[in-house]
């Protein structure tokens, strides 16, 4: 983890609100595991006054270069799309523990599912999976078809579908719809997006390794506020905890309480 | 003598900047990234007799110059903090002041009196001010007859000097100080958090889960030096300030409204290196307007120039 400057190469609308920024900086040379997340400061004043956590969309070790993708909504996200290529941002990171890839041998198969702004960091998952010899289907959960981004960047790694709650493009409905109705074989999945669907498919899969990204308002992004615990499962007791932001973001399902 | 030391009860600091409690955890992420030596003191996250979890989620939200925090306190529990946070900070040459908090005075007492024979603990900080949970916090740092009687029994079997840290959260916080002063505290610590609120357009409901949460960052940096400045020429004791500093030039305001050493919170979540950059570049900001020592700062602003009166005095 590290404090440094990283200029910004290109920012893209890419769908609805969604944002795609290349930065460039020594940063990325800390930058491994997909999943891990940068905390940037979006202004020097005081408003906004935080730090914005922000998923890792695509490393780029070779030119020094990392994606980020985000949903311009609060005031620092509308921010940070006014950004302008050559501008120069405050970053800190890498942080958080990612998704785990040795697990995963050549010809085993991942299932990804990702829902609206959960469906970023699982980009650099899939190419790293599929540079691993995995093979990797792919259930991308959106609002509308103005919504959707990434299929085709994903469909280029295997099988992508994808589900959207009006209808308007894919299945109707969740990624539960789709799952469903494909049935994929996998030995892994690999999930990121709102709570409930994750919540959804640690009790679809209960017997399957299953891996989860959660999403938490965070403080400080390294662990010293507090702000983004969540309790353990199986815990009578209720005082152990975890920190999204350090312990996580991934975790194990049956891990914490969703 | 560094132009920046200066001893305080049961303080010996190279330098006036510290972490605020609850903004540093026990110092171990912050370890991760410079070297806490640098630091004059650490102000440790409160610790209670029992761990505690805290509030649900969403704890924190954001506001215009600041942050709404609602934490409650979570904290691995006496127990915990003493065999393995403080012998870990122990490792630095850097005096902690242990911030203790509590539901009953017996808690305030019982985690007093272990805390502080700690052997790496200079002081304790009295916690009757947290505006985030509903037993304890800061029902005993609204009432002056209150304050005085926790900080009174606490002092009885601390075996370090207390400091007590005052709610901004009162009609008169001058007359919470002079009872705090009374009951033999050795310093202040001011200001805590505002009470505060952010409602969600989208749901109507607040945007903390809490409902409520204690306001902090440079939004309410005026309301403290307003509070120091007050509160500084009514007491005798020292004053550490805090509330919004974010860089050296916040530092001196605060020294000239009558605090004795600064300390850093919010600011720590903007700029994990907010702490050693301010040390570095307050020698030099103190030089630019003549200052040759930090303690020819302290209460500036009133001692210079006639007496601001109060409208409640």
């Amino acid at each position: 983890m590290k404090k440094a400057w990283m200029t910004i190469i290109s920012q893209t609308n890419i769908a609805r609100n969604i944002y795609e920024m290349t930065l460039e900086g020594e940063l990325v040379d800390l930058m491994s595991s997909p999943g891990q997340f940068v905390h940037i400061r979006v202004t020097e004043g005081f408003d906004t006054l935080l730090r914005r956590p922000i998923s890792i969309s695509c490393i780029d070790k070779e030119n020094r270069q990392c994606k980020i993708t985000y949903r311009a909504e609060g005031k620092g996200t509308m921010l940070l799309a006014l950004k302008q290529p050559g501008e120069k941002l405050d970053v800190l990171g890498p942080l958080g523990n990612g998704f785990t890839v040795d697990e995963l041998q050549r010809g085993d198969h991942a299932l990804i599912v990702g829902g609206g702004i959960g469906v970023p960091p699982l980009l650099e998952l899939t190419k790293q999976l599929n540079r691993r010899g995995v093979s990797t289907t792919h259930v991308l959960g959106f609002q509308s078809k103005e919504d959707v981004f990434y299929k085709n960047e994903f469909a280029y790694f295997g099988d992508t579908y994808v589900a959207t709650v009006d209808g308007t493009y894919g299945t109707e409905g969740f990624v539960t719809n789709v799952l469903e109705e494909i049935q994929p074989p996998f030995t892994t999945l690999f999930a990121c997006g709102p709570t409930p669907m994750l919540g959804a498919l640690e009790n679809l899969y209960p017997d399957k390794n299953v891996y989860l990204s959660l999403e938490e308002r965070m403080g400080c992004g390294i662990g010293a506020c507090f702000a983004c615990v969540c309790h353990l499962q199986n815990d009578p007791e209720g005082y152990s905890y975890k920190k999204v932001c350090t312990d996580g973001p991934v975790f194990r399902a049956g891990e914490v309480v969703l | 003598m560094s132009c920046l030391s200066i001893k305080l009860p049961g303080l010996d600091l190279k330098n006036p900047i510290m972490p605020a409690s609850g903004c540093f955890g026990f110092g171990r992420e912050y370890a991760k990234l410079y070297d806490l030596n640098v630091l004059g003191a650490i102000m440790i996250k409160a610790t209670t007799a029992e761990p505690r979890f805290g509030n649900p989620t969403p704890r924190v939200a954001e506001t215009n110059a600041g942050m709404l925090n609602a934490i409650g306190l979570q904290n691995p529990g006496l127990e915990k903090v003493l065999s393995e946070e403080l012998p870990f900070l122990a490792n630095y040459n850097v005096p902690i002041i242990a911030n203790v908090a509590g539901s009953l005075i017996e808690d305030y007492v019982k985690v007093a009196k272990e805390i502080s024979a700690a052997p790496n603990v200079h002081a304790l900080e009295l916690n009757i001010s947290c505006p985030n949970v509903k037993t304890g916090g800061i029902a005993f740092g609204t009432d002056p007859a209150v304050a005085f009687e926790v900080t009174k029994a606490v002092k009885e079997v601390s075996e370090v000097p207390v400091y007590v840290k005052l709610s901004p959260n009162v009609a008169n916080i001058s007359e919470i100080a002079v009872a705090i002063e009374q009951a033999g505290a050795d310093g202040l610590t001011m200001i805590n958090t505002l009470l505060g609120m952010r409602i969600d357009l989208k749901t109507g409901r607040p945007v903390l889960a809490n409902g409520t949460g204690g306001l902090s960052g440079p939004a309410i940096k005026p309301v403290a030096i307003r509070m120091i400045h007050e509160v500084s020429q009514k007491v005798s004791i020292p004053i550490i300030g805090m509330g919004g500093v974010q860089s050296a030039e916040d530092v001196l305001e605060y020294l000239f409204a009558g605090a004795s050493a600064v300390a850093v919170g919010t600011a720590n979540f903007v700029d994990p290196f907010i702490c050693p950059t301010i040390i570095e570049e307050l020698p030099y900001k103190m030089h630019e307007l003549g200052f040759e020592h930090i303690s020819e700062c302290i209460g500036r602003s009133w001692k210079q120039h006639a007496k601001i009166a109060y409208s409640r005095t």
